[in-house]
């Protein structure tokens, strides 16, 4: 291997592991057996696509994509609420880059921005601190989402902003929490699952112990995993293993990253800054109670809720998009009506299209429009 | 993802030639050294990837098929059970 | 085969956003829904990089194209070399030899004037080093606040260089997609540049006359040179996804054979973006006849800023319209044009 090559990551791609790992799991399966496996994590879907392991997995392992993706899952009333904040032309909306394209009722952030909005993407929540204090004259409200792979860092900033006694910033915090993501698919009538695929990096923060009680009272096997091809592979091999020996464990695959005991700093940061919300609206998964984050009175000057009006209206779906039932897994994307007709990834209805790890728009990006344009060539002939 | 110290809490990573600030905040219970390398996310460092782990790892999946291999060779001197298998010459 | 465009206006978005000028998807719209329709008496349905023009029995190539990057200087080049080198090899690519560019200035009132002599200046070298005279142009001045400082369109002629013929119709399955070098510097170049970004990489702009490359593919493989685009704005994805659409072919691209450097590489993944999505400056795609791909590659890495050259693909009769990427461990994805706007004001 060459000297400039990334390293952990190329390793993780070599194509030679790559057919082992594939035998492997041909040698595992049952082949009387439909194995159904939950991958929670957006960047797990989003890796699964881009690598095609698809197309490596034998036919009787299915892979459903769970809730893990935290713009799919924010509901639409959210956005129109963050962009409701900006509409006053002193304050600078930031969010991440894929929330620009996500649609609120009068379009997205980066709609707005053509209409005179003042929109920036950032790639770091200190990115906003940042311009906050480059613009003292303006205010920045920085749209905070994501699992707690991400709370920790807003944690930090939000920190930060205190004891830079920084006026001029606010956090309008959607941070969400995994665990009752699963338990409410757990919980759900019509799931039938043999085991997960766990988030590897939500993991970092939490560590694998929150897990527990999936293999101890649900008896599922759940194996957290890394995102390389190579580790998703591994950790099907692991899965099948389990499931082969009637075992159901809560195991790290990915161990060079994920501590099992969790992030101690991170937790405490985030323990410091936030609470649990007593229920908040998933998008598709409907109200789960203690299942998001809210910014503690102690830093109630930084919590953008507060300092702003917000309209807080529930704005639900339209009805012909099916956004919850694919989140759930219950539907294949290609199964929802609008699905490539009216909801594509350049006119996205649901955040399931727009944002990279949504189930809709890596099936359309990756395996639709293969099959599609395959298709089309043997109408053609 | 090299290491390179530079304020307290903020170090310079770097990925294939690509430098970028990051926060350290959240290992400061096990702070990384220069050379370390570590998970980013976000401009912040999550994590510190373990060497050793992931050498044992590509072990582990390097010898994936190899206990079987093994296993068929030893078939094939008469000693296993399994008289079917072809002999490995 | 060329697909006719009718001339009913198919443009129905209230108003125009930052992707249309992005190069990608939207863009294609808005040429195609509201330009070609209005303009083009009869659309040939092909859209290229220079259009040709008879003139008294002489076929000459005329080109355009206008410049808005930010920052104004960037390292490996600024906006004047990138005005002279876009238009000069947008001519190359159709098959033209750029003698003459005029150009006009639309300058923001308040720009230091050190700042213009150092683009003009700029512009007289890249246009030496490319071997085109720049014969005239017009200046405009704009209110403090418009024009971010400059705002450059050129407008290049050209004489069609003999023993090639670029005609997408002649494209067939078998034919060898040739990619002059690295793709990926000039927009992750640009990004850092702007410095919104904690991020710094030794990184430079690959902005250069893509002439002398051509002119030796020409004199190799000519005969079988069929097509050829510089990846602009939208990457080479979607130079591709146009080949693919124009022909009615498919393009099989072998993935793990595209050179991007590994910085590049590093700064896309920490980013999110996908080199092959990115605007390239000082690059070409290629397809040749396969009788005369080994030649034309030989040629183009015997040449001086051609070494890096590589065949990245071939034609295929499947999937029609679409450009497959194929991977070592033998996945497959499809590779679409630019949807939206990663990177805002790259060239």
């Amino acid at each position: 291997m060459g000297q400039n090559e990334l390293k952990f990551v190329d390793e993780f791609r070599e194509p030679e592991l790559i057919h082992k790992a594939a035998d492997e799991i041909r040698r595992l399966a049952d082949p009387s057996r439909h194995y159904r496996l939950m991958e929670v994590c957006g960047g797990h879907t989003h890796a699964i696509y881009r690598f095609g392991l698809k197309d490596i997995l034998p036919e009787n392992i299915e892979l459903i994509h769970g809730p893990g993706c935290p713009v799919c899952v924010l509901p639409m009333g959210r956005i129109d609420d963050g962009l409701s904040m900006a509409q006053d032309p002193t304050v600078i909306f930031a969010a991440f880059g894929d929330m620009m394209r996500v649609p609120g009722t009068q379009g997205s952030p980066l709609e707005h921005k053509a209409r005179g909005m003042d929109v920036r993407i950032v790639y770091s929540p200190s990115d906003a601190i940042k311009l906050a204090q480059a613009n003292p004259e303006r205010h920045v409200m920085f749209f905070a989402i994501g699992f707690e792979t991400t709370a920790p860092s807003t944690a930090l900033t939000l920190m930060r902003a205190k004891s830079l006694g920084l006026a001029n910033f606010s956090i309008f915090c959607n941070h969400v929490t995994i665990i009752p993501a699963i338990r409410a698919i757990l919980d759900s009538p019509d799931m039938r699952l043999d085991g997960f695929v766990g988030p590897g990096h939500v993991s970092t923060v939490i560590g694998c112990r929150p897990y527990e009680w999936i293999a101890a009272n649900e008896k599922k096997p759940m194996v957290i995993s890394g995102f390389e091809p190579l580790d998703i592979l591994q950790s099907i091999v692991m899965l099948l293993r389990q499931l082969k020996n009637g075992e159901a464990r809560v195991e790290n695959q990915y161990k060079r990253v994920v501590p099992w005991e969790g992030n101690r700093a991170a937790l405490a940061a985030m323990a410091e800054v936030f609470q649990l919300r007593p229920y908040f609206e998933w998008r598709g998964l409907g109200f789960i109670s203690q299942s998001a984050l809210r910014i503690r009175d102690s830093y109630v000057e930084w919590d953008a809720e507060q300092r702003f009006n917000i309209p807080g209206l529930r704005v639900t779906d339209p009805k012909a998009a099916q956004c919850g039932e694919v989140l759930k897994g219950v539907l294949k994307p290609a199964q929802c009506k609008l699905f490539g007709c009216e909801c594509t990834p350049e006119h996205p209805i649901g955040a399931l299209m727009v944002s990279t790890e949504g189930s809709c728009a890596a099936f359309y990006n990756y395996e639709h429009r293969k099959t599609a344009a395959l298709t089309n060539l043997s109408a053609s002939a | 993802m090299e290491l390179f110290p530079e304020e307290r809490n903020l170090a310079v990573v770097e990925v294939a030639g690509v430098r970028r600030r990051v926060d350290l905040g959240l290992l400061e219970d096990d702070r990384p050294v220069k050379g370390d390398w570590v998970l980013i996310h976000v401009g912040f460092a999550m994590s510190k990837i373990s060497e050793q782990d992931a050498l044992d790892q590509m072990n582990t999946l390097a010898m994936l098929g190899e206990a079987e291999a093994a296993l068929q060779e030893i078939r094939g001197y008469g000693l296993g059970q399994d008289d079917g298998d072809p002999p490995v010459s | 085969m060329a697909t006719a465009v009718t001339s009913k206006i198919r443009f129905h978005e209230p108003q125009i956003e930052m992707a249309h000028g992005a190069g990608g998807k939207a863009s294609r719209r808005l040429i195609e829904g509201l330009f070609v329709p209005l303009l083009c008496e009869s659309p040939s349905g092909i859209l290229g990089d220079a259009a040709h023009v008879q003139l008294d029995g002489v076929r000459v190539a005329i080109t355009t194209d206008s410049f808005v990057v930010k920052p104004l200087s960037f390292p490996g080049g600024s906006i004047g070399e990138l005005a002279v080198n876009g238009t000069v090899n947008d001519l190359a690519v159709s098959g033209a030899k750029a003698e003459a560019i005029v150009v006009t200035f639309v300058l923001e009132a308040g720009l230091p004037t050190e700042i213009l002599e150092a683009e003009v200046r700029a512009m007289a070298r890249a246009a030496k080093q490319a071997g085109v005279i720049i014969a005239g142009g017009d200046t405009k001045v704009v209110e403090h606040g418009k024009a971010d400082g400059m705002y450059i369109t050129t407008t290049g002629i050209g004489r069609l260089i003999s023993g090639v013929k670029i005609d997408p119709a002649s494209v067939s399955p078998g034919d060898k997609v040739l990619l002059s070098g690295p793709v990926g510097d000039h927009g992750i170049t640009i990004l850092l540049a702007r410095g919104e970004l904690d991020l710094e990489a030794d990184l430079c702009s690959d902005t250069r006359s893509v002439l002398p490359l051509i002119e030796a593919l020409v004199k190799a493989a000519g005969p079988g040179v069929r097509w050829m685009r510089d990846p602009t704005r939208g990457g080479m994805a979607t130079s591709l996804n146009e080949l693919a659409r124009d022909c009615r072919l498919g393009v099989a691209l072998y993935e793990d054979d595209v050179p991007v450097r590994d910085m590049v590489r590093g700064a896309c993944e920490l980013l999110g973006l996908d080199p092959f999505h990115i605007a390239n400056e000082g690059q070409f795609l290629a397809v040749v006849a396969p009788e005369h791909a080994e030649a034309g590659l030989a040629a183009l890495r015997a040449t001086d800023g051609g070494e890096e050259a590589c065949l990245i693909g071939e034609i295929r009769a499947q999937p029609a319209g679409s450009v497959l990427a194929l991977t070592r461990y033998g996945a497959s994805r499809i590779v679409d044009m630019l949807v939206g706007d990663p990177l805002p004001r790259i060239c």
